[in-house]
């Protein structure tokens, strides 16, 4: 059995084979694999007894669902206004420079996809790079090109 | 009007831990539901989430509902830019929403509670997941029948409606329903379903313990009790500020203003853009302004034009899609203000945008697209020099 298949039966197992699962079995694929493969999603189709369509359709709305391959960590950076006025240009920059990537894109290694998001909510300590589940508000340049580089190394 | 001095208050964030809470809601539910709501009605608490529904009434018609299953949601999808006070009020006193939900399932007779928790939030996941795991044990030991679990979302602004919140509960697009039918008529499951903003159930919680009298006594006759603000922008003292409800916003700037400010935007991206000839006249409250708490201070040296584009930009990427006034209008807004600010098009067209927001307001299916001529117009209007130049 594919390793794929595994996962999306124990994530069933765990959250009942019902419509309602849907949402939280397709975050935990995307919690190990990062993004939602054909195979990924027909597995789900079959293992809730829902059509393919239906579940691509409700993957593909949801920004942190994604249905295109990942590197083995996201980086999302605020663009929203108050992180805007807080320098999340530059952090952009330096970031793009650092992985040698532009949003949107991931190194040739898969280790690191560079994506913005709509406002995270740290409008105050802006600006704000959520890295995976991590978050790093009010965060320098220098600060964030560190963790990227150390995270670089500790990623296999 | 009445001419109180209004100030800042320590009710929202008080320390309180899970025992104290419990000690609460025992007490709370040795009373009848009825009794409970009345209280809640007579304290005149407003959602905290930026509709201001009156709470004690929703709780009364989802009570009032004859179904064996209701639930009970909380909404902490907190996607609105600029708002960032129902983090810090999980973060630091998580105890408290879980008292208020629990007093709201006993009050409408619903055995379950979910919080509905943003993706980007997840962070907050482990140590939630364990203060729930605490009180839903001792809700069992002092045999209260109410459980409360976490839903995630998956990273959509939309799913903080509440009708597209349901859909994503229940595994589909979070495309906002028809209303009516009404949360406390049909919403998760297409059961009777309170759904409360994360503050809204912290005022209950304090409401219960201090009774409503005392909650009374802070802010304004239509806008009762305090609120988090959550400020941010060209402010000194950018964070979260417990205030009561019903100050002027010249007062509010005079507070957290640097001295230069140019324009507040008052209810985050769907708010209202107020420019500086408006602070004196401009009640932050349900009888002037109802903010769900994003209070966005710019000063002179910031370009207006930048503001409402970064805004519309928000609006088209989160844009559900469903409905074409709001999926087709948001882009036409901003690449109208693109081609007026290019000078592809005479500044007279900024009116024919203003008559599409206007047009968006009466005919898109949900809040998102109905509030979008809020910034829209508030901003063209006090600074058109900005948009055009
Ligand atoms: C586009 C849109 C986004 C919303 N986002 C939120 C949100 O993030 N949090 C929230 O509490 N309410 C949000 N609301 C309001 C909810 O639909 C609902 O009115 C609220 O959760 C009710 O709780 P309250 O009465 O305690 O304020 C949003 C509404 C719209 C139209
Ligand atoms: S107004 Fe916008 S967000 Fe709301 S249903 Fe229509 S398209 Fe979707």
């Amino acid at each position: 059995m594919s390793n794929i298949k595994t996962l999306v039966q124990q994530l069933v197992e765990k959250h009942g084979k019902t419509r309602n699962s849907l949402m939280p079995v397709l975050q935990g694929i995307v919690k190990e694999e990062r993004y939602l493969s054909e195979e990924a999603m027909l597995t789900v189709a079959e293992e809730l007894d829902l059509s393919a369509a239906d579940v691509y359709g409700s993957a593909s709305f949801y920004t942190f669902l994604d249905t295109t391959p990942r590197g083995k960590n996201i980086v999302r950076i605020c663009k929203t206004i108050s992180c805007h006025m807080q320098g999340k240009d530059e952090l952009i920059h330096a970031v793009e420079n650092t992985l040698n990537i532009k949003v949107g894109e991931t190194t040739h290694d898969k280790k690191f996809t560079l994506l913005t998001a709509n406002c995270l909510g740290w409008c105050h300590k802006g600006p704000v790079m959520l890295v995976n589940d991590d978050v790093y508000p009010a965060i320098t340049v220098q600060k964030a090109v560190e963790i990227i580089e150390t995270l670089a190394k500790h990623t296999k | 009007m009445e001419t109180k001095i209004l100030k800042k208050v320590d009710l929202i964030f008080q320390e309180s831990n899970v025992n104290e809470v419990i000690d609460i809601v025992t007490k709370t539910v040795t009373r009848s539901s009825d009794d409970i709501i009345l209280d809640i009605i007579d304290s005149g608490l407003k959602g905290r989430g930026g509709a201001g529904f009156p709470t004690g009434l929703k709780w009364k018609f989802t009570k009032n509902e004859d179904s064996a299953v209701k639930y009970v949601i909380c909404n902490a999808d907190e996607g609105e830019p600029g708002t960032f006070k129902d983090r810090e009020i999980l973060d630091t006193v998580a105890p408290k929403v879980f008292g208020g939900m629990t007093i709201c399932g006993y009050s409408i007779g619903a055995k379950e509670g979910y919080i509905y928790l943003r993706g980007e939030y997840n962070f907050l996941l482990p140590k939630l997941n364990k203060q729930l795991e605490e009180y839903n044990k001792l809700l069992k030991d002092n045999k209260i029948d109410f459980t409360i679990a976490i839903k995630s979302g998956s990273g959509a602004y939309i799913c903080g409606e509440e009708s597209a919140l349901f859909e994503s509960m229940e595994g589909k697009r979070g495309e906002p329903r028809n209303k009516p039918p009404y949360p406390t008529v049909a919403g998760y499951n297409s059961k009777p379903t309170v759904i409360n903003n994360v503050e809204t159930l912290v005022q209950i919680t304090m409401i219960c313990k201090m009774g409503p009298d005392k909650f009374k006594e802070l802010g304004t006759k239509d806008s009762r009790g305090s609120k988090v603000f959550s400020v941010s922008g060209d402010t000194p003292q950018a964070g979260i500020h417990e205030l009561e409800l019903g100050m002027p916003l010249a007062d509010f700037v005079e507070d957290f203003g640097d001295g230069d400010t140019k324009a507040v935007q008052v209810g985050g991206a769907s708010g209202h853009c107020v420019p500086r000839k408006q602070f004196k006249d401009t009640i932050i409250g349900f009888e002037g302004i109802p903010t769900g708490g994003s209070m966005m201070i710019f000063n002179s040296s910031r370009s207006m034009y930048n503001v409402l584009h970064d805004y519309l930009e928000f609006f088209t990427e989160e844009s559900c899609g469903q409905c074409t006034p709001c999926r087709v209008g948001c882009q036409q807004l901003l690449k109208g203000i693109e081609s007026v600010k290019k000078g592809e098009r005479k500044p007279a067209y900024l009116d024919e945008l203003k008559k599409l927001a206007n047009t968006m307001k009466i005919s898109a299916k949900c809040g998102l697209g109905q509030s979008v001529a809020n910034p829209f117009n508030s901003i063209v209007d006090n600074f058109k020099e900005e948009i055009i130049y």
